[in-house]
C-alpha cells in the first residue's frame, strides 16, 4: 500500500513536459467574435472575396446554432466572446516584406523536438510547424514539389492555388455539420493543405505540428489532403499546449480527399496540455475530422493516440463512397486525472464492397472518464459491406469511468458488420507473474498496458510508435494504484 | 410540442370522469404524473432515446379513451383461451385496460396471493400497495408519465413471503373495441422474500382499427425471491404497443425475462432492472420477429448500483420484407459496484435489403474491478450453411428456415417452462412458414 501511494504521489507531482510558454512577441486581435472579426481575419491573411463569403455564411449559421450536449462530457459554459480568434508569433519585416522567424520561436520547436532547419531534420519527414494562428514554416517544400507535391500551409494555398483549394475546401466537412465545425469554418486561421498528384507516392512522411503558446487564444486551423487517383501519402500531426490554469478552445477541422486507388495513412499525437492533477486547465479540443474515399479501390487510415487534452470530442470518420474502398481506425485514449475524452469514429459504408475496422482501445485512471462512440452505417445500395469493430477499454483504479457507445445502422441485407467490447481492470494475474519474475508494478503496468494498445501503436510510423509509447509510459507512471 | 396538448386537454376536461372510479393512490400518483408530463411532452424524433423511433407520431390518431369504464360486453375468457398444450396456468385477464377475472375451474392459488384488479385492491388494501405503486415508474421517461395519468386499472400481483406459486400465472391482455382505441394499463407485480413465481404475460390483439396500448408493469423482488417472466406478443399491424417494465431487484434475488415478439404493428418495449442488492441475478432475453413494416425496438438498462451482481442478456432479431429492428441495450456499472460481471448479446439477421437494423448496445462502467462485454452483429444466414444442405437434399427454403429456427432457438432456449418452450418453437416454424400463428382454440382465428 505504502508503496501504491508513494507512487501516486510521483504521478501528481509529474510535470506536462511541454507546458512551457515562450516569450514571443505576438500580435494578437481583440477578444471577441462578430461579422468583423471574420472580416478582420480574412483581411489578416489577404484572403479572396468568396472565402470570406463562405466564412460569413458559415458565421451567421453558427450564430444559429447550440453547442452539443449529447457527449458523454460535462463541459463547462464557453464564453466564446472571451477569446481572441487570431494570434500571428510572426513579426513583420517591413523592409523586405517578408516574415522572419524569432529565434525564439525556432528556439521553442527545437526543445519540442521539432527542428525546422531541414539539415537538423529527421531524414524522411517535411514538417509544417503551426503556432497560434499562423503556420511558422514548412520544411522541405522545394524537394516535394519536384515531384509535384504541394505541402503548404493554408493561407499560402489560398494565395498560390485557390482554385484547387475551392474547388475542395469545404467538401468534406460542410459548415453546416456541426456547431464546431461552423465556428471553425468562420474563423480558421491557418493549417496544411496537401496535394499529391495521380501516380505520386510521396516520399517521406508530411508532418504537422500544433503548438498554441499565446494566452487567451483558441486554436481554430484546418488542414486539406487531397490524394489524386494512385497516389500515396502518410501524414502525421502532434500537438502540444502551455499549461495554463484557464481552459483553451482548440477547435480544427480535418478534411481528406481520396481518390481512386489512393491511399491516405493520417496519424495523430495528441498532446495537448491536459490540465493538472485537480482538472485545472488544459485545451478543450473539439475537432471534426473526416475523409471522403471518393475513387474505386481508395483507402483511408486513421490512427490516433489520445494523451492529451481536458476535454475531446473528436470522431474521425470515413465517407466509403467509391466500391471497394477501405476504410480502418485504430485508436488509443488515455484519460488521467479529470480528463474527460469521447472519441471514436464514423464509417459510412456507400460504395458497394467497402470495409472497415475499428480498433479502439480506451485507458481510464484517476478521477478522467473515457468514452468510446462510433457509428457504422451501410446505406443501402452498399452490397457486400463488412465492419469489424473492437473497442476494449481498460480501467485503472475504482473512481475513473469507462464507456461504450456504439451505433450500427444497418440498411442492406449482405452487410456483415460485427461490435465487441470488453471492460476490465488489468489481470492481477499478469501482475502476480511480472511481479514473480522481479519486474516492479509500475513497470509491469507500462508492460501491460503496452501490450494492450500494441495493435494501435504497430499503426503508427516508427518515431512517432516511439514518442507515443514513451507517451502512454509516461502517462501512466504510477497511474495504478 | 405536438399533440401532447390535445391528451392534456383531454384529461383537464375529463378529469373528474377519470378519477371518480380510481382508488386515491391511482389518483394521487396521477396528479404528480401529469405535471412531469405536462412540462416534458411526447419525446421527439431527435431525442437521443428516440431516434429511429418516433413515437409522438403514433398518438396523432384519433384514438377512443374507455374513460367511462364501460365494460367490454363479453367475458373474454368466453371467447378467447390461450391455450398453451401440457401446461395448466392460473389466468387472469386484461380486457383493454380492465381487470376480468377467469374462470379457474376451482383452482386456487395459496393462501395470501393476490391476482386482482389493481384500482379494487388500491380501494381495499392501500396500505399494502402504497410503498410500491409507481415507487419506480416514477422516475420514467414521458410514455410512462402518460400512463399513470390516463390508467384507470390494471392487475395486481401479490405473493406474501416464502410463499411458492408452483402453477404458472397467465395474464392475457386483450383489445377489444369497433373503433380506433387507445388502452393504458398497468401491472404492478411484488415478490416478497423468497418468494417464486413463474409469470406468462399474453398481447393479443387481431383488430383492423388502429389500436395503442401503454401498459407499464412494476415489478418489486424481494430478498432471494425469484421471478420468471415471459411475454409474447401477437398483435395485429395496426397495433401501437408501447411496454414499459422497472424491476427492482433486492440481495440475492433472481429475475430472468424472455420478450417474444411474434406478430405486431409498432412496438417499443423498455426494460429496466435495478439491481439495488448484492448477489441479484438478472437475464432478460428478447427474440424479436419482423416483416411487413413491422417496428420493434427493445430498449434495456440494467442498473448496477451494488457490488456482486450478475446480469446476462440476450437479444436476437429476424428481419424480413421492410421491416425495422432498433436495439439499445445499457449495461451501467455505479462507482462501488465492484465485482459486477455483466454480459450482454445481441445478433440480428436481416433478410432483405427493405429491412433495417439499428443497434447501439453500450458499456457505461464507474468501478474497475468488473467483467463486462458486449457483442453485436448484424448479417445473414451463412451462404455455406445453406449450400452444404441444399448438397444434401433439402430444399433452398427448407434449409433457411432451418437455419432461421436455430438462430431463433437459442432464446427460446432460455425458457425455463418446457411446455412453453416447446409451444414457442412451433409458433416460432409456423411464423417463419407464414401460416397463421394464433393459438389453437382461439375463435378469433377460427
Amino acid at each position: 500500500m505504502k508503496k501504491k501511494n508513494s507512487l501516486l504521489k510521483k504521478l501528481a507531482n509529474k510535470a506536462y513536459e511541454f507546458g512551457f510558454v515562450s516569450k514571443i512577441k505576438t500580435d494578437i486581435i481583440e477578444t471577441g467574435l462578430n461579422e468583423d472579426t471574420v472580416r478582420l481575419i480574412s483581411e489578416k491573411k489577404n484572403e479572396p472575396e468568396w472565402l470570406l463569403e463562405f466564412r460569413l455564411q458559415a458565421y451567421r449559421h453558427w450564430l444559429t446554432l447550440d453547442m452539443p450536449t449529447w457527449a458523454h462530457l460535462e463541459i463547462p459554459s464557453i464564453d466564446y466572446q472571451a477569446i481572441s480568434y487570431y494570434a500571428d508569433p510572426l513579426k513583420k519585416n517591413k523592409e523586405n516584406k517578408n516574415k522572419e522567424i524569432d529565434p525564439e520561436l525556432m528556439k521553442t520547436f527545437e526543445k519540442l523536438g521539432i527542428p525546422l532547419e531541414e539539415r537538423l531534420a529527421l531524414s524522411g519527414t517535411a514538417v509544417d510547424a503551426v503556432m497560434d494562428s499562423v503556420s511558422v514554416k514548412t520544411t522541405f517544400k522545394e524537394e516535394l514539389k519536384e515531384k509535384g507535391i504541394i505541402f503548404c500551409s493554408m493561407s499560402e494555398a489560398i494565395q498560390e492555388y485557390p482554385d484547387l483549394v475551392r474547388q475542395y475546401l469545404g467538401t468534406v466537412v460542410n459548415y453546416r455539420d456541426n456547431f464546431y465545425a461552423a465556428l471553425n469554418t468562420a474563423v480558421f486561421s491557418d493549417g496544411s493543405f496537401v496535394y499529391i498528384p495521380k501516380g505520386v507516392r510521396c516520399p517521406m512522411e508530411l508532418s504537422t505540428y500544433f503548438r498554441i503558446n499565446a494566452a487567451n487564444t483558441g486554436q481554430f486551423e484546418r488542414t486539406l489532403i487531397v490524394a489524386d487517383d494512385d497516389s500515396y501519402v502518410s501524414y502525421l500531426e502532434g500537438c502540444t499546449a502551455p499549461m495554463r490554469d484557464e481552459n483553451q478552445l482548440h477547435a480544427a477541422i480535418v478534411e481528406i480527399v481520396v481518390m481512386e486507388n489512393a491511399e491516405v495513412k493520417y496519424s495523430t499525437v495528441q498532446n495537448w496540455y491536459p490540465g493538472d492533477a485537480e482538472g485545472k486547465g488544459g485545451v478543450y479540443n473539439f475537432v471534426t475530422k473526416r475523409g471522403d474515399c471518393r475513387g474505386r479501390n481508395s483507402k483511408l487510415s486513421w490512427t490516433q493516440v489520445e494523451t492529451g487534452s481536458a476535454i475531446t470530442w473528436k470522431y474521425p470518420s470515413c465517407i466509403l463512397r467509391g466500391d471497394n474502398s477501405q476504410g480502418e481506425f485504430y485508436s488509443v485514449a488515455l484519460t488521467n486525472n479529470y480528463q474527460q475524452a469521447d472519441t471514436g469514429t464514423k464509417m459510412i459504408h456507400l460504395g458497394k464492397n467497402t470495409r472497415s475496422t475499428i480498433i479502439s482501445k480506451g485507458i481510464s485512471a484517476g478521477k478522467s472518464q473515457n468514452s468510446y462512440r462510433g457509428l457504422v452505417r451501410v446505406s443501402k445500395n452498399a452490397d457486400g459491406a463488412r465492419n469489424y469493430s473492437q473497442c476494449d477499454s481498460l480501467l485503472l483504479g475504482d473512481k475513473c469511468g469507462a464507456h461504450t457507445f456504439p451505433y450500427m445502422d444497418i440498411h442492406n441485407n449482405s452487410a456483415i458488420v460485427e461490435h465487441e467490447a470488453t471492460t476490465s481492470k488489468i489481470s492481477e494475474d499478469q501482475l502476480f507473474y511480472c511481479n514473480q519474475r522481479g519486474i516492479g508494478t509500475e513497470e509491469a503496468i507500462g508492460l501491460i498496458v503496452n501490450g494492450y494498445a500494441k495493435e494501435v501503436l504497430n499503426k503508427l510510423p516508427m518515431e512517432f510508435a516511439i514518442e507515443a509509447q514513451k507517451l502512454l509510459s509516461v502517462s501512466l507512471e504510477g497511474a495504478v494504484g | 410540442m405536438g399533440n401532447e396538448k390535445e391528451y392534456i386537454a383531454i384529461f383537464d376536461s375529463h378529469r373528474e370522469l377519470i378519477d371518480k372510479p380510481c382508488a386515491r393512490l391511482l389518483n394521487t400518483e396521477r396528479a404528480k404524473a401529469l405535471e412531469i408530463f405536462k412540462s416534458s411532452g411526447f419525446p421527439g424524433p431527435k431525442e437521443e432515446n428516440w431516434l429511429h423511433t418516433n413515437v409522438a407520431k403514433r398518438f396523432a390518431t384519433d384514438y377512443g379513451m374507455n374513460l367511462g369504464r364501460v365494460m367490454a360486453e363479453t367475458g373474454s375468457h368466453d371467447i378467447f383461451i390461450c391455450d398453451v398444450p401440457n401446461l395448466n396456468t392460473h389466468k387472469a385477464y386484461i380486457v383493454n385496460d380492465s381487470f376480468r377475472a377467469a374462470d379457474n375451474k376451482g383452482k386456487s392459488l395459496p393462501q395470501g396471493v393476490i391476482l386482482d384488479s389493481l384500482n379494487e385492491i388500491a380501494k381495499k388494501n392501500p396500505t399494502l400497495l402504497e410503498p410500491y405503486y409507481n415507487r419506480l415508474a416514477g422516475d420514467g421517461d414521458s410514455i410512462a408519465q402518460f400512463n399513470t395519468t390516463f390508467t384507470q386499472d390494471g392487475i395486481v400481483l401479490y405473493i406474501p413471503k416464502n410463499t411458492t406459486v408452483e402453477e404458472t400465472i397467465q395474464i392475457v391482455a386483450l383489445l377489444q373495441s369497433n373503433v380506433e382505441m387507445m388502452s393504458n394499463r398497468r401491472l404492478l407485480i411484488i415478490l416478497e422474500e423468497n418468494s417464486k413465481a413463474s409469470l406468462l404475460l399474453c398481447d393479443h390483439s387481431s383488430l383492423q382499427k388502429q389500436t395503442l396500448s401503454t401498459q407499464v408493469t412494476e415489478i418489486f423482488i424481494g430478498r432471494g425471491a425469484s421471478l420468471d417472466m415471459y411475454e409474447v406478443e401477437e398483435t395485429a399491424l395496426t397495433n401501437t404497443r408501447l411496454g414499459h417494465i422497472f424491476v427492482h431487484q433486492d440481495r440475492d434475488s433472481r429475475f430472468k425475462h424472455s420478450n417474444i415478439t411474434l406478430t405486431n404493428g409498432f412496438t417499443r418495449n423498455y426494460v429496466e432492472v435495478r439491481l439495488e442488492g448484492e448477489g441479484a441475478e438478472t437475464s432478460i432475453n428478447g427474440l424479436a420477429i419482423g416483416d411487413k413494416k413491422q417496428h420493434i425496438d427493445n430498449r434495456t438498462i440494467v442498473d448496477h448500483k451494488v457490488s456482486h451482481c450478475t446480469s446476462n442478456e440476450l437479444y436476437k432479431y429476424i428481419l424480413d420484407e421492410e421491416s425495422t429492428g432498433v436495439f439499445a441495450g445499457r449495461m451501467l456499472i455505479r462507482p462501488g459496484a465492484q465485482h459486477s460481471v455483466s454480459e450482454q448479446t445481441n445478433r440480428n439477421l436481416c433478410l432483405t435489403s427493405c429491412a433495417h437494423m439499428y443497434a447501439q448496445p453500450q458499456l457505461e462502467i464507474y468501478a474497475d474491478d468488473v467483467k463486462c462485454s458486449h457483442g453485436s452483429t448484424v448479417g445473414q444466414l451463412d451462404e455455406n450453411a445453406l449450400f452444404y444442405m441444399q448438397q444434401r437434399g433439402v430444399p433452398a427454403d427448407e434449409a433457411r428456415h432451418l437455419l432461421m429456427y436455430a438462430f431463433a432457438g437459442e432464446v427460446i432456449e432460455h425458457i425455463g417452462i418446457e411446455a412453453l418452450r416447446d409451444r414457442l418453437h412451433m409458433l416460432v416454424e409456423k411464423r417463419f412458414r407464414g401460416e397463421l400463428n394464433r393459438c389453437k382454440g382461439c375463435n378469433l382465428c377460427k
